[in-house]
């Protein structure tokens, strides 16, 4: 097993020979630089390493491994950058996402200003997706706490025309015809900071995650709100009952199995520290209709760092899916039984901003 | 005789350690531009044409500096200057130096 772990200054990795028990760790790479995106992509007869770095002086730029990490690539010409016409230039890359397996170069990025990035070369090169980039919406978009950024990208498996997005702010937008024509969807989710609480778009989405064994259905975590869709993302309804909180910014569904997600919840907007001192994760069976603390072994008290969206991911194991939770005081913690017992492997790192783990050769 | 602005002029760029290895290693750069004007911007044109890399990290796509990168002349930071139109003179050195920022 290989865990990317994008901390605020560097990339380290980490990996398992003994089913997620014990770790070896590697770094940092790119030191002093952010790691906000991370990316293990197994298609295509080997494994690649993505990830999306930005220096607070030489700006951002999507590299590329394919020998895990020893060496590490950008195209000479860079990776994703606008082009001139329209007259912006990247701030940094939030999300990285190979597409369904049957699509083996495609690569999506998610930046900061709010763009879709498409590429077809295995994450080497990215062309900006237009029709969003045009969005007559785009201009009321606003800058989350983090900054204007796409950070949630998925491709629907089974439909290489149809894409869901989700920004903050914003909301989730979703295309059917591949990138050319985009419509907000984000029906059913609050904008509770806004004068119309209820609007076609401006909400501040989190983080989305899909359904393994229903493509159309969708698991959100608002700021403020934790929601489902059943029907793609047209509709969306609370599924927040019975969690401590409805704040938080992770969102992550299992690899395999059905209606099975997890959350890790924050007091509030105003107070984003997990409830009580404690690090609890929760988890759903059942799409969302109840919800369990399920966190022996995380900090009992004491506990003040929050969870940011892509630093809780799971990994690749059906039968046994690891989850991987990294927390803004550089510790990770791991849990190789899909949230029975937790370990932590690291501390002290600096914030961690992303972790993705998949099984590797 | 210096020429200032037109003409055939030749500068050196330095750069940082942090740009060297995409320089192939070389601490600084002999950039010389054959005719119309030059300034700090036709440098980093010429630049951008041979090594793509280091001047991508100088600046961003719409061609303006990085805001944490600070660009030289002589002793003169071209933000209290002209900006990226401060003309050269033939055989000047311009030190591009990451600013002193970051946490």
């Amino acid at each position: 097993m290989l865990l990317m772990i994008g901390t605020r200054k560097g990339l380290w990795l980490a990996r398992s020979d003994d089913d997620r028990t014990t770790w070896q760790f590697d770094g940092p790479h790119f030191l002093m630089q952010e790691i906000p995106a991370a990316a293990i992509d197994p298609r295509g007869g080997r494994t690649r390493l993505l990830v999306g770095a930005r220096s607070e002086h030489w700006g951002p730029s999507v590299f590329h491994s394919d020998d895990l990490g020893a060496s590490w690539h950008e195209p000479e010409g860079g990776a994703v950058r606008f082009p001139p016409e329209a007259d912006a230039a990247v701030a940094a890359i939030w999300q990285l996402r190979p597409d369904a397996a049957e699509r083996p170069g495609v690569v999506w990025a998610g930046t900061e200003p709010s763009a879709l990035w498409r590429s077809d070369d295995g994450g080497e090169k990215f062309s900006l997706v237009e029709g969003l980039w045009e969005h007559p919406h785009r201009k009321s978009w606003e800058p989350g706490g983090g900054g204007q950024a796409i950070h949630t990208v998925l491709p629907h498996p089974n439909d290489d025309a149809r894409v869901l997005v989700a920004m903050s702010t914003g909301g989730v937008y979703t295309t059917a015809d591949g990138g050319r024509s985009w419509d907000p969807s984000n029906q059913g989710i609050k904008a509770y900071f806004l004068p119309d609480p209820w609007p076609e778009y401006g909400q501040c989405v989190h983080k989305v995650a899909r359904d393994p064994s229903d493509p159309e259905r969708l698991f959100a975590q608002n700021h403020h709100g934790v929601y489902r869709s059943d029907d793609g993302g047209s509709t969306w309804s609370s599924i927040a009952d019975g969690l401590p909180s409805d704040f938080g910014f992770a969102m992550v569904a299992h690899p395999a199995r059905g209606a099975t997600a997890w959350v890790a919840p924050l007091v509030a907007d105003g107070e984003r520290i997990p409830p009580d001192g404690a690090l609890k994760v929760w988890r759903t069976d059942d799409a969302g209709d109840s919800w369990a603390s399920v966190s022996a072994g995380l900090p009992e008290s004491g506990f003040y760092a929050s969870v940011l969206r892509d630093a809780f991911t799971v990994d690749d194991v059906a039968d046994s899916a690891g989850l991987y939770l990294g927390s803004r005081d550089g510790s990770v913690y791991v849990s190789a039984d899909e949230g029975g017992n937790w370990a932590e492997i690291a501390r002290h790192l600096p914030d961690v901003l992303c972790v993705r783990a998949a099984t590797v050769a | 005789m210096r020429t200032r602005g037109h003409g055939r002029v030749n500068v050196t760029v330095r750069l940082p350690a942090a740009l060297r290895e995409l320089a192939r290693g070389e601490k600084a750069i002999e950039v010389e531009l054959d005719d119309g004007p030059a300034t700090v911007a036709t440098v980093l044109d010429a630049l951008a044409a041979r090594l793509p890399a280091v001047e991508r990290r100088i600046r961003d796509e719409t061609g303006l500096l990085r805001r944490h990168v600070n660009v030289f002349v002589g002793d003169t930071n071209v933000r209290d200057g002209a900006g990226l139109a401060e003309p050269l003179l033939d055989g000047a050195e311009i030190q591009v130096i990451p600013a002193v920022s970051g946490g």
